[in-house]
């Protein structure tokens, strides 16, 4: 048996636990920047481990390492690592400097990494549950505060709830196919004419547990409420690596065991992709918050990357992939910027504290500009590229409609994006912010250049994408 | 004939035992009878050959589950006679509730049959050589290897975060700091004075304590072995 395979996830879980076991024989004071740093470290080694990997299956079927886990598993490290380096300052203000912050950010990467490989219904399941487990645990983790402690309450218990549906969708799937592997669901429901109507019911119920993971509309209720609730960093990092790995999982799920059921999946894709675009670009204009806009956000974000899915081709799957690599950078960036919004020590949430950034702090402000004028997906900027390569896939399919629609509805949504840039411009300077650490200047300087000059170097990225999708439709 | 025998007795004592669960009126007793019909199941598990599934009954329900709920019982302090008021009012209702599953159950079970290509489907049909724990073991640790560590890593994280969500060192608690028990000698806390005769305590006046108590360590460091110095012990 092959148990290389499941190196990277090996070594990392490990590190997980050697560094629990620093953390608690070591000082307190020091434990929780000693051990954010040795997470860090894990994560680059799990990082080049995951690029020197062979693919090829193995567990038992269970496990399955190709080009599109290896893009996924290096976006997942990216994001995680850029998570932990976010959570440095603001665990110090915060006061929640314990030493499990990371570890728990570390066996989160293991679940996620588990996700985007598995090729069997229960790999499939203990990932998302391991992911998901260490993400609740984390949004409470500001424990003396209630909004932290109702935030990781409210996940976990709608969280439950749709892990719930996700395994009546599984029993459901493996009872009419008779297996659990992809391989053999793929080949009992060949023939799209003899599947029986109990799969489509299964993988109805499974996509509802997976949307409720990238909070897609009708599945989207908790994200406002947790991204506001949850510890800032915990934000960032719930809107990043788990988006992609929940995501990478659906279109592998889709495309792979239940390709041949495109016709019966398409229609409700659509659906869901159409209402969650609608949703996050209107339902965001009225917010005030800066963290419950950023929600509302990631569910239209969601939404776009989800008609890449709904295309169904190899084009599809290269613009879901580039969009969630842009999509990374832009939310870690806009949230490491959202965690630097501070003043006489204490956090300050509201769109309007930002007024006159322009004038008092112009570097975060261009930052934040960049990161709005991407996220509102106007060229040069790299959200543009993403929205480009979704948009001709659907095109290609003939998919019009839903390449209107997404096109309409980022014109909304480049409304309130560029509200808060004529709010930093153009308002009268509100105090000015406490000076920003060095760790979230590192984070915001290397996501605001990935955003603003991914149109110089395209290429590589985009031929990573193609050589991932090819793996799904070849 | 032997195995007859203990089926019947151990399957009487189960009924008995689970009726007595619901009955006893006191809450601790019927922890106990639970305990008892955890016991008698796993005993009918061991006469149908399945002896992994009777050693799990016994360590996991009786070993954890069971002494759980005996210690939540014994903790929370409830009502049970208030419970139990409208016991008299709800029966017939209930009654009929439960004939009705009793009977829909017996229609589902009456009408049961396999497929017979369901035999082929089972991923691991039984050996009949080896013992079903040596069999379990040989799916889990091997086939199924990579599920099993995975969820020895999603109860790590649930024992962390337990651990991190609720543990708080209180500040009054006074702890006890062994090493500073065993770094503490009688020089340190007791004075051997001369006591003239006929003085007594008027003329020594009273003392104070020789030693400080140590400072109380007023920071969060649960989890964390060795150098710290809190707690006063005497």
């Amino acid at each position: 048996m092959n148990w290389q395979l499941a190196l990277p996830e090996i070594f990392l879980s490990c590190s997980a636990m050697a560094i629990l076991m620093y953390g608690v024989f070591a000082r307190p004071e020091r434990s929780f920047v000693m051990s954010s740093m040795l997470a860090v470290g894990a994560l680059l080694l799990t990082a080049m481990l995951v690029l020197s990997g062979t693919p090829g299956v193995g567990y038992n079927g269970l496990f399955t390492v190709d080009a599109y886990s290896h893009f996924a598993k290096l976006l997942i490290l990216v994001a995680v690592g850029l998570g932990v380096v976010m959570s440095l300052d603001y665990a110090e203000h915060a006061n929640m400097q314990r030493f499990e912050f990371p570890i728990l950010m570390l066996l989160a990467a293991v679940g996620m990494m588990l996700m985007v490989s598995a090729t069997s219904l229960m790999t499939l399941y203990l990932g998302l549950e391991l992911m998901s487990l260490s993400i609740y645990v984390l949004a409470a983790f500001a424990r003396d505060e209630r909004r932290s402690a109702e935030a990781g309450l409210k996940y976990f218990v709608l969280g439950a709830l749709a892990s719930g549906l996700l395994l009546y969708g599984v029993s459901l799937v493996y009872g009419f196919s008779g297996s659990m592997s992809f391989a053999e669901i793929g080949r009992a429901m060949a023939d799209p004419k003899t599947a029986s109507p109990g799969l489509t019911v299964g993988i109805v119920f499974i996509v509802a547990g997976l949307a409720f993971k990238v909070s897609a509309v009708p599945f989207h209720m908790w994200t406002p409420d947790v991204y506001e609730g949850a510890p800032t960093p915990v934000t960032a990092f719930m809107g990043t690596a788990p988006k992609v790995a929940a995501i990478v999982l659906l279109v592998r799920l889709l495309s792979d065991p239940f390709g041949a059921l495109l016709g019966q999946w398409q229609q409700l894709i659509v659906l869901v992709s159409i209402a969650s675009m609608a949703l996050g670009s209107l339902a965001a204009i009225g917010q005030r918050n800066i963290k419950r806009l950023m929600a509302y956000s990631s569910i239209g974000h969601m939404g776009y990357a989800l008609i890449g899915l709904a295309a169904g081709t190899g084009a599809g799957v290269r613009g879901v992939l580039i969009y969630m690599l842009t999509y990374v950078f832009m939310n870690a960036g806009t949230f490491a910027c959202i965690i630097a919004m501070r003043r006489q020590g204490r956090n300050v949430e509201g769109v309007s504290d930002l007024s006159g950034l322009g004038r008092t702090d112009p570097a975060m402000a261009l930052a934040i500009a960049i990161f709005m004028f991407s996220m509102a997906g106007i060229p040069p900027f790299s959200g543009f590229w993403g929205k480009y390569f979704i948009f001709t896939a659907a095109v290609q399919q003939g998919m019009w409609l839903l390449a209107v629609i997404g096109v309409l509805t980022s014109v909304i949504g480049a409304f309130y994006y560029i509200r808060i840039i004529k709010v930093m411009y153009f308002d009268e300077p509100a105090p000015a912010f406490d000076p920003r650490p060095a760790s979230l200047s590192f984070v915001v300087g290397a996501s605001g250049l990935f955003t603003t000059f991914f149109f110089l170097f395209p290429a590589p990225v985009v031929a990573a994408a193609e050589a991932a999708a090819k793996v799904l439709f070849r | 004939m032997i195995a007859q025998l203990a089926f019947y007795a151990f399957a009487a004592i189960l009924l008995v035992s689970a009726g007595m669960v619901v009955s006893a009126r006191n809450p601790v007793h019927s922890v106990l009878y639970l305990v008892l019909a955890f016991f008698n199941a796993a005993a009918l598990f061991l006469l149908a050959g399945a002896e992994f599934l009777a050693m799990i009954l016994v360590i996991v329900y009786v070993g954890a589950v069971a002494v759980l709920f005996l210690f939540v019982v014994m903790m929370l302090d409830i009502n049970f006679a208030q419970l139990r008021e409208g016991f008299q009012r709800y029966l017939p209702i209930g009654a009929t509730i439960g004939v009705i599953l009793l009977v829909e159950l017996g229609i589902v079970l009456g009408g049961w049959s396999l497929a017979p290509q369901s035999a082929g489907l089972r991923a691991v049909p039984i050996d009949p050589n080896v013992t079903n724990t040596v069999q379990i073991g040989r799916v889990l640790y091997t086939d199924y290897i990579l599920l099993f560590q995975a969820s020895g890593l999603v109860l790590l994280v649930a024992m962390i975060g337990a651990i991190v969500l609720t543990l708080r060192d209180r500040t009054s608690s006074r702890h006890q700091s062994i090493a500073a028990q065993l770094a503490r000698t009688p020089a340190d806390t007791m004075e051997l004075l001369d006591v003239p005769s006929g003085v007594g305590t008027k003329g020594i006046g009273f003392l104070r304590p020789k030693v400080k108590e140590p400072a109380k360590v007023a920071q969060d460091n649960h989890g964390h072995i060795g150098h710290d110095n809190h707690g006063g012990h005497h």
